[in-house]
């Protein structure tokens, strides 16, 4: 009973990592301020991402290896309401509107996919999610798009490979309800709005569908018994996945400054659902705060190994090191389950 | 029961149809096919034996083609010339793959059932943990050799190293010339002596005990087999098959990509593989052969298609790798309602 209040291994030595890290960049003399202020920025950019993981966590449809499917949704959505001519904040919100169709339908179809392979679903999903991106390139050099901000100047058809938001809808939510504490940016508006986001989360897990879900995902059999349609409530667990993340990818646009169209997207899901591990959760079910936690370890670990790397003079090292992280925390997690599962 | 795979058929149409298109004469594409033969079929055959064993297609082959770049950068670095180095390379890049095998071996052995998914993420593993000694550690902790191979900043290796001392050597032997077709016939024994060693591995007890524990894990366990040390002995097998593999692939090239060479080697060696007709149940040489000849002519001719019909060559690069990341979907998706409908 006793090993079960110890946090898992990844944690510990991550935990262990930051400190030496966060010691290091003291001895270098980063502002804390400034630390803190660019951790803020971080967790508005994955936040919504490692969220979007849950729903299909807690209805046994697993890990969520195809949200660049979901990813792809929110480049349309931005990349139409661009070209329409939106603009600040409204353009922003109408850039998640917009996507939401978008990743309903794909989550739909994508959702009917994943019942038809269940129990084998991450490496469907991981090609699935490969294929749609790969196909999505084919679409962004036809599609009929005109503004010249979004396509190439000269030489070549379609859309470019970064678009930048300044003036569009750049940092409008980041810039929202912003306020300075000392030296310190609360970016007050992001954080309410990602609130709403975890609050609406919240109450969809108290109503009877969300406790459907969640019995769907710890125990399928006793659920179907009870006359849960457990092919319906993962479909449904899919699409809600699928939505949030082409809001997710969306706020991230918005706070990043660019669009990245193309192969970008391509990896997205497994720092997401490196962030989501580390958080910790040790049943089927994941909660809200293992989310929080596992994103906020993530990218402080990111975060404090930057500057530290750029003092190595070698700049690189941030990126490898949250490579070969993300990557060990996942092996770490497939290897417990199995375990767990008594597969070994 | 055997059911039809058009996969086959499918790449056949479209290769011909591309073909068509491109304008290319048919001397250009079957040289660049031979050449795409010897490059790519032992990094395909390498994936035969991992499929064999029940354990799906071996993403983690890139770890062997990075085993083979450290071999490589290792005669560099030393700076041993000719054959030597060649075979220098090749000796310590399979060196680095027995001993990378028997890990992704065990560890597999922990995660049964999910292997191809373990094995995508082992592949980024290993490329982090490639990019950390090459980049990070060479001529910091790593001592430097060759100060050409070092980045001006005095840690890592440049993005690109010329294989000069070794371009072609092999590949120049007994090249036979018939009508403007090249015929490297050295490299097509290379390649005939590798496919006809898996298949005698397959022939003997050890290739009898991959195929037990490949169709049923539980009764191979009960008959006396240690289906531990089985699947052990294919991933070292496939990871020093993908590392002679890129060895050739290089030294072909003539040049080493340090930090992308290796990249998307999985994903087309396994695509071809699909592309002969293999499933993620059942791979042959034969379906491996045909299959890089199929991939292969569609993946040299897309471009110039692309061009031509639709005036943008970029088109045609975005549709090969649309082909390959949704030929191992389908297969995939396929394979796992195929095999759940038996359940």
């Amino acid at each position: 009973m006793i090993k079960r209040y110890l946090p898992p291994l990844p944690q510990i030595i991550i935990i262990v990592f930051i400190i030496i890290l966060l010691g290091l960049a003291i001895k270098i003399d980063i502002p804390a301020s400034s630390l803190i202020n660019d951790l803020f920025i971080r967790l508005i950019l994955n936040c919504v991402l490692v969220i979007s993981l849950i729903p299909m966590v807690n209805s046994g449809a697993g890990l969520n290896f195809g949200l660049p499917i979901g990813a792809v949704a929110g480049l349309l959505g931005m990349v139409m309401t661009a070209q329409f001519g939106g603009k600040g904040l409204t353009g922003f919100i109408l850039s998640i509107a917009v996507s939401i169709p978008f990743a309903v339908v794909s989550g739909a179809v994508y959702g009917r996919m994943l019942n038809r392979v269940k129990g084998r679903e991450e490496i469907a999903a991981t090609f699935t999610g490969f294929s749609i991106v790969s196909i999505m390139c084919l679409f962004w050099v036809v599609a009929p798009f005109t503004h010249p901000q979004m396509i190439w100047v000269l030489g070549r058809s379609g859309l470019r490979n970064t678009i930048g938001l300044r003036g569009f809808w750049e940092k409008s939510l980041y810039n929202l309800l912003q306020f300075k504490a000392g030296d310190i940016i609360i970016p007050a508006g992001s954080l309410l709005f990602i609130g709403i986001i975890l609050l609406c989360l919240y109450f969809f897990s108290r109503t009877r569908t969300g406790m459907m879900m969640n019995a769907a995902g710890e125990n399928e059999s006793f659920a179907r018994i009870n006359g849960v349609d457990i092919a319906k409530i993962r479909k449904l667990s899919v699409i809600m996945s699928t939505v949030l993340a082409s809001a997710g990818t969306c706020i991230y646009a918005q706070q990043y400054g660019f669009i990245e169209l193309y192969s970008a997207p391509l990896m997205a899901a497994f720092p997401a659902i490196s962030a989501l591990l580390l958080g910790g959760s040790s049943g089927k079910r994941v909660f809200l705060r293992h989310a929080l936690l596992g994103v906020i370890l993530y990218q402080s670990l990111y975060l404090l190994s930057l500057p530290v790397a750029n003092m190595l003079l070698v700049p690189e090292m941030a990126e490898i090191i949250r490579m070969i992280v993300t990557s060990f925390i996942i092996l770490y997690a497939l290897a417990k389950k199995s375990e767990e599962r008594g597969d070994v | 029961m055997r059911r039809f795979n058009p996969a086959p058929l499918f790449f056949a149409l479209l290769s011909i149809i591309a073909f068509y298109y491109s304008d290319m004469s048919a001397l250009f594409v079957a040289n660049e096919v031979i050449i795409r033969i010897i490059r790519n079929s032992l990094l395909v055959f390498a994936l035969i034996i991992p499929v064999t064993a029940g354990m799906g297609l071996n993403f983690s082959i890139i770890i062997g083609a990075m085993a083979a770049q450290a071999g490589w950068i290792f005669m560099l670095d030393l700076q041993v010339p000719g054959i030597l180095g060649i075979a220098g390379a090749a000796l310590s890049g399979i060196f680095i793959s027995v001993i990378c095998g028997y890990i992704i071996g065990s560890y597999l052995n922990r995660v049964k059932g999910r292997e191809m998914i373990a094995t995508i993420i082992i592949g980024i593993l290993g490329a982090g943990i490639y990019q950390f000694i090459f980049l990070v550690g060479y001529g910091t902790f790593i001592p430097a050799h060759n100060s050409e191979l070092l980045l001006s900043r005095g840690a890592g290796i440049r993005d690109m190293v010329d294989l000069a001392p070794y371009r072609n050597i092999i590949d120049r032997l007994w090249l036979v010339d018939i009508g403007g077709i090249q015929l490297p016939f050295f490299m097509f024994t290379v390649v005939a002596a590798a496919a006809i060693a898996v298949k005698l591995i397959l022939l003997t007890p050890a290739g009898q005990r991959f195929r037990a524990v490949g169709s049923d894990r539980g009764s191979a366990e009960l008959s006396g087999i240690n289906t531990d040390r089985t699947r052990i002995q294919a991933m070292i097998i496939s990871t020093v098959l993908a590392c002679l593999g890129q060895i050739i692939f290089l030294q072909n090239i003539g040049m080493v990509n340090v930090y992308t060479a290796h990249m998307n080697s999985d994903i087309f060696s396994c695509a071809a593989l699909l592309a002969g007709g293999a499933t993620i149940k059942e791979a042959k040489i034969r379906h491996a052969l045909l299959g890089i000849v199929l991939f292969h002519s569609l993946y040299i001719v897309t471009p110039q298609a692309g061009q031509n019909i639709f005036s943008n060559a970029v088109l045609g690069e975005y549709f090969r790798s649309f082909i390959a990341y949704g030929s191992i979907a389908i297969a995939l998706i396929i394979n796992i309602r195929h095999e759940r409908g038996k359940q």
